[in-house]
């Protein structure tokens, strides 16, 4: 079985460019929630002084990893946050000092076994690099008397157009990506790992096909250039054949999907102990005068990164966090840059064309990589039909998009999904 | 701070993804059709003469007229750019004699747009294909006209009435292929059907399945029926049918199993009338019935979304 997708324009002009360094930014903001899961409980407040590594953020409960100060100097604030997604949390301000002294607390943490592993992972602030941004140690941390985990899919489709943070990852620390991927096999008692890149990436796909050659437990796949490649679930069956049906998690298959920075961002915490303070990130948009691949502190504002990258950010009509079929539009240009941010891409033109009427031609249904009925799902929903949207399974929408790219009406057919969702819970 | 205040933050636009779209639109697809239509319009012209191509305008600009007109009265926006009802107009003509008076052109062009299209909600809500029903209506109504056929090649005014190959049951194989006969006109030449077939399947407007499925039916119903299965393909409204309008999105299954279903389906009905009810033709009623079982197809060849437990499936 082939499954559905569809073809986009790469726009992946930055794949060659050498990640640089972000001069250090005078504030970085930190929102305590980035990312799927319970917001942290800011552990610092007005006036204190941190280090790079410290903590400034926890909480207890399970779905969580920590958040560190990415730079050195003082908290000027604890305030509320609007997230994106509407929701608030804390956020906290820290003035730098340009010091950039390391705290204390970062050293190699001591790895013997799965817990002390999994433990290290989730000290170390890691969430999934590729954009949801699940807590990584909750994907690792599973019960090994009930379930047994045999592949590790490293995903390294990146299918979205623009971005291309996680191609450079492969080019600039293959070293560390095998290193991660190796690790994971170890401490987890995983038998083998597979590496799923589209074939748009001939460069990494050559260092990682060198690079894993003397590790026979490691396959390199390389993939169509097809969206939505990396979705997990579409990722998963085109790796290993297994089909994660509904409800279930790759665990369930016995599989592990894990994002190919993630892997990296794993073995170098390993080996020098500086949790994920920060990221890189692909800058480009038609605005964007020099289109790079950026490392900054995690909190930057993103109008810095957008300057740096010779953006007039005056010309910005939409500025993205994330690709262009799934990325979230930011309202304020000085949303800070958060864990799950693989690409920041600005646009000069922000009219969407004027919808007109369903023709029932079928290409969304066609496109669709889950095999729903988008043209269908939104008359269901227009009717607040909530049998209709059950039996046609609104649930299992991704939100991949798929199906108002290729619409030719131009509907809004993925955003009616997530409103339908959000009817029928 | 309980509330953001966003007035001051202002010049960005805000709004859900995806973020881009491809480049097909409506009118795009509209104008593949139109495009496509254009070998088996030439045809006519030369077998019919210019009478032929002056039916065709004038079904278009009534069509497109209507439109507008009925746009206006429901105080809708404009649609006739998306070009739908210029490709109604050059369908309803395809399915006209080349000597109907004009004025019964119009009342066809009436019924389809008026009626068909846009009493029901207007593009995207019509239940049948408005040029077949705008045929089937004029049938009914100006019988004689409407069987009123011309010789090939004959351009004079006073038309020589001959019979379709499908009532003599006579014709060369080359000459219905290449449209050397008497019919409509655009169901004359299977060749210049075949010509838009292809440029609309490698445009990728329409999938083969519908088609293929109407004439295959065809082919096997008439070889067991003991008929002509290559004469019965040839002759008469098949291809006209099903390549244009059975394969039309508003009116047909969304799914390939469906767009199937609905293409065996008018291949049987077509055959079951041509061979043992008293029309000459079926290709518009089996196009007709088959519209109206369109919805129940459709609800019945829902897809099956990926990772539902189902018999045989991957695990």
């Amino acid at each position: 079985m082939k499954l559905s997708g569809i073809f986009l324009p790469h726009n992946k002009g930055t794949q060659d460019s050498a990640c640089v360094k972000l001069p250090l930014p005078k504030t970085v903001r930190i929102p305590m929630l980035m990312g799927i899961g319970a917001p942290c409980v800011p552990l610092v407040i007005k006036g204190d002084k941190v280090k790079v590594g410290d903590f400034i953020g926890d909480t207890d409960k399970l779905m969580a990893a920590p958040i560190h100060s990415p730079v050195s100097g003082t908290v000027t604030a604890v305030e509320d946050h609007l997230l994106l997604n509407g929701r608030l949390c804390k956020l906290v301000v820290i003035e730098t000092d340009g010091e950039q002294s390391i705290s204390p607390d970062v050293m190699p943490p001591n790895v013997r076994d799965k817990r002390s592993f999994c433990d290290a992972v989730r000290i170390s602030g890691c969430v999934g690099l590729g954009g949801a941004g699940l807590p990584t140690h909750i994907k690792l941390n599973y019960d090994q008397n009930t379930r047994k985990i045999n592949c590790l899919v490293i995903n390294a489709a990146e299918c979205e157009p623009y971005i291309t943070s996680d191609c450079r990852t492969m080019i600039e620390q293959p070293d560390s990506v095998v290193d991660g991927i190796q690790q994971t096999l170890k401490y987890l008692d995983i038998e083998r790992a597979v590496i799923g890149i589209e074939d748009n990436k001939p460069e990494a796909i050559r260092i990682m096909t060198e690079k894993t050659a003397s590790d026979g437990r490691i396959e390199i796949k390389v993939l169509k250039s097809k969206y939505p490649q990396g979705a997990e679930k579409v990722m998963a069956y085109n790796t290993t054949g297994r089909l994660i049906g509904d409800r279930q998690l790759p665990l369930d298959k016995g599989l592990i999907v894990m994002n190919v920075s993630t892997a990296a961002f794993i073995s170098d915490y390993i080996r020098t102990g500086m949790p994920l303070v920060s990221r890189r990130v692909t800058v480009d948009g038609d605005v964007v005068g020099n289109p790079m691949n950026i490392e900054a502190p995690i909190g930057t504002p993103i109008s810095e990164l957008l300057k740096f990258a010779d953006t007039d950010i005056e010309k910005a009509k939409k500025i993205l966090m994330g690709g262009p079929m799934m990325g979230l539009c930011v309202y304020d240009p000085d949303t800070p840059l958060i864990k799950t941010n693989n690409a920041i891409l600005a646009f000069g033109e922000s009219r969407k064309k004027p919808q007109t009427a369903c023709i029932s031609c079928g290409r969304c249904v066609s496109a669709c990589p889950i095999k729903l009925m988008p043209c269908r799902l939104e008359k269901a929903f227009d009717a607040h039909d909530i049998d209709t949207l059950r039996r046609l399974r609104a649930d299992l929408c991704m939100n991949c998009g798929a199906c108002s790219y290729v619409c030719p009406a131009r509907r809004s057919l993925a955003e009616k999904n997530q409103l339908a969702k959000m009817l029928i819970k | 701070m309980a509330y953001y205040d966003l007035d001051n933050k202002g010049k960005l636009t805000v709004s859900p993804s995806p973020h881009i779209n491809s480049s097909a639109t409506t009118r795009g697809i509209m104008l593949h059709v139109l495009i496509a239509l254009m070998p088996a319009l030439g045809v006519s012209v030369w077998v019919f003469g210019i009478r032929a191509l002056i039916l065709t305008l004038w079904t278009v600009v009534c069509s497109v007229g209507f439109e507008a007109l009925c746009c206006k009265l429901r105080k809708r926006p404009l649609t006739v750019g998306d070009l739908s009802a210029a490709v109604t107009g050059v369908l309803l003509a395809f399915n006209l004699p080349s000597t109907l008076p004009l004025w019964e052109a119009a009342i066809g062009a009436f019924v389809s747009i008026a009626v068909v299209k846009q009493l029901f909600g207007g593009l995207g809500q019509n239940f049948a294909n408005p040029a077949i029903v705008g045929r089937i209506v004029l049938m009914l109504s100006f019988t004689a006209d409407m069987t009123h056929w011309v010789k090939p090649f004959d351009s004079g005014v006073d038309a020589v009435t001959s019979a379709t190959p499908l009532v003599t049951k006579e014709g060369a194989y080359l000459d219905l292929f290449l449209g050397r006969c008497g019919g409509c006109l655009g169901e004359v030449s299977a060749a210049a059907l075949l010509v838009g077939f292809i440029y609309l399947l490698i445009v990728k407007v329409i999938t083969p399945h519908a088609t293929l499925g109407f004439v295959g039916t065809v082919f096997l119903f008439s070889l067991i029926a003991g008929e002509d299965p290559v004469f019965q393909i040839l002759a008469g409204g098949v291809m006209l049918g099903a390549v244009f309008m059975a394969t039309d999105y508003v009116t047909t299954p969304i799914t390939p199993l469906g767009k199937i279903i609905f293409g065996v389906g008018c291949g049987i009905i077509t055959c079951v009338i041509r061979f043992y009810a008293n029309y000459a033709e079926g290709v518009s009623f089996s196009i007709l019935i088959m519209n109206i079982l369109t919805p129940y197809i459709d609800r019945f060849t829902e897809t099956k979304p990926l990772g539902i437990a189902k018999k045989g499936a991957h695990s």
